[in-house]
């Protein structure tokens, strides 16, 4: 799976969550906290969902790893990986 | 009962917090059974329908109402866990709300700066008090579980010494959703200071049948299995765990269901009525309830020279917010206007004023069936002179309806009518059950906002194991 592909499946996950957000204009380098109104339970929600489509677990002590769009992409493309 | 089924959650009443509940488990793939011992959902916010006409009971008006995007709020939180577009709601701010005491009337809308204005006009000598609690107010976190009782009124005095301001900063906030007398705990006098000052009030169009066909097409899309006329009978335990439930069902008649969680809506004497526990935490019936009386008019309020979309009435110096020694208080009172929410809609093609009145549940189911329609037709009375007496001229009234405490614990099983639940909460959803979690206005947060939050936190916290609100 190509990085551009995992970052559509986060884009996906994200524009169900943050649904009156617009997420065409995320900037990758940028906290999504900053730049949508996601907090806490939001990203658990980003987790939960992660696991639920597309088998993919993140331990507790890796959220702060879900910082960024590119910070996902990085941290999440060797586990989507790992899956294929 | 040969078969008996396997959830991983059982969800009790099928209200705005027991559907939150039920959304959110089954979004992560719960198996879920949602009950509702009525025959239409919405338990204490619902509606019905009577001579041609669409009657809401509940609901004046949704609190929290903040625009669109509004970051942080708990409407916003609230729609993106239910994953529930903004624009589906369809909401109308206010136009205007009145706190009307005999000596001053206070006007508010939904920028808080003309309610300040107000204050700082009629109460100068509270200026600075007043300025102080609204920062006390907004650095509080009044959804932290851990918060310990302490008494708003103690509190608020601490700040403002003019006992009339006092009491017209309680009214709204008590009748909205307090289960105390007299009194509210500090954490929920902020959530309602919050919901309704801070962040205002509107109206979905449609009323509460346009949330809670939200919310209901939610459970659909997500195959929650959702059954009316479904009673919970007992919860069943081992060992002080959950183990399952028996529940009577109009259609299947006596089952028995096998889960390990249990969210009940239900209230919490209420459920624990349907346990074998021999000492229970402490959990009173609620004493406030309410009588609604329900008036359609040839005339919208507008035209009969009203335009505020609530009056808070008050015909007393002080507020007595309490269980009224007579079938009703008629000193006081809430008038909604729902009409005036949206200004050239066609949602209603009558002119509709709701006036409350708390009311004294066991005056009311003490009275013989004939008395009871008698004293129901005084207080259809009182509540048009009331309405009256807010309009230029007199209403024509095309059809009327009055609901009672009585009414109340028909349809929704709470005890002694109570409306805003038990004075005795369980912040964190537990009891000594492992397993059975309250939820709703039981668990503490108050106002529909509020119920749809309870639910949706307890969920989290103790079906999908996550972070708290």
């Amino acid at each position: 799976m190509t990085t551009s592909e995992v970052r559509q499946k986060v884009l996906d996950i994200i524009a169900d969550i943050a649904l009156d957000d617009d997420v065409t204009t995320i900037d990758d380098g940028v906290s999504l906290r900053e730049q949508l109104d996601l907090d806490s339970m939001d990203f658990l929600d980003i987790v939960m969902e992660l696991k639920k489509r597309h088998k993919v677990e993140v331990p507790q002590e890796d959220y702060p790893k879900l910082a960024t769009m590119q910070s996902c992409v990085e941290y999440l493309s060797p586990k989507f990986q790992a899956l294929a | 009962m040969s078969l008996s089924p396997s959830y991983d959650a059982v969800v009790v009443g099928a209200g705005m917090s027991g559907m939150a509940a039920a959304i959110r488990l089954a979004m992560f793939d719960k198996k879920v059974l949602l009950i509702e011992k009525h025959s239409i959902p919405g338990g204490l916010n619902s509606f019905y329908r009577r001579a041609n006409r669409n009657l809401d009971v509940g609901l004046h008006a949704l609190t929290n109402a903040v625009p669109k995007g509004t970051r942080g709020a708990p409407l916003t939180k609230l729609l993106k866990q239910l994953r529930i577009p903004y624009e589906s709601l369809k909401l109308a701010p206010q136009t205007h709300s009145l706190i009307r005491f005999p000596e001053t009337t206070l006007k508010f809308t939904n920028d808080f700066n003309e309610f300040e204005d107000q204050i700082k006009t009629h109460f100068p000598n509270s200026s600075q008090g007043w300025s102080d609690l609204v920062c006390a107010i907004k650095d509080f976190n009044e959804t932290n579980l851990e918060n310990e009782y302490e008494s708003a009124k103690d509190k608020v005095a601490s700040y403002i010494q003019d006992e009339d301001l006092r009491e017209m900063i309680f009214c709204p906030l008590m009748i909205y959703g307090s289960a105390w007398e007299h009194d509210m705990d500090w954490s929920q006098f902020v959530i309602m200071f919050k919901s309704i000052y801070l962040e205002g009030m509107g109206r979905p169009e449609g009323g509460v049948r346009t949330i809670i066909k939200l919310l209901t097409d939610k459970l659909k899309e997500l195959g929650v299995e959702l059954r009316y006329c479904c009673e919970l009978q007992e919860i069943l335990t081992d060992n002080g765990a959950v183990t399952g439930v028996r529940l009577s069902d109009r259609k299947l008649g006596e089952i028995q269901v096998q889960t390990n969680q249990v969210f009940s809506s239900a209230g919490l004497p209420e459920t624990f009525a349907k346990t074998k526990l021999l000492e229970t935490p402490r959990a009173r019936a609620g004493a406030m309830s309410f009588t609604e009386t329900i008036l359609f008019m040839t005339k919208t309020p507008k035209e009969l020279g009203q335009d505020a979309t609530l009056i808070f009435h008050n015909n007393r110096s002080n507020y007595q917010y309490q269980k009224p020694d007579q079938l009703v208080d008629d000193q006081s009172a809430v008038i909604c206007m729902p009409n005036n929410y949206h200004d050239g809609s066609n949602e209603f093609s009558e002119g509709i004023a709701r006036v409350t009145f708390m009311a004294n549940n066991e005056k009311w189911t003490s009275l013989s069936d004939d008395d009871y329609k008698s004293e129901k037709e005084k207080v259809t009375k009182k509540a048009i002179e009331l309405v009256t007496s807010y309009f230029d001229h007199a209403p024509e009234i095309t059809y009327h309806d009055t609901f009672t405490p009585k009414t109340v614990t028909r349809y929704t099983g709470h005890f002694a009518g109570a409306v805003y639940g038990s004075p005795d909460k369980s912040r964190d959803g537990t009891t000594p059950i492992s397993g059975l979690i309250i939820t709703g206005t039981d668990q503490g947060f108050l106002g529909i906002v509020g119920a749809m939050l309870s639910g949706i936190s307890m969920a989290n916290l103790h079906g999908l194991k996550g972070g708290l609100l």
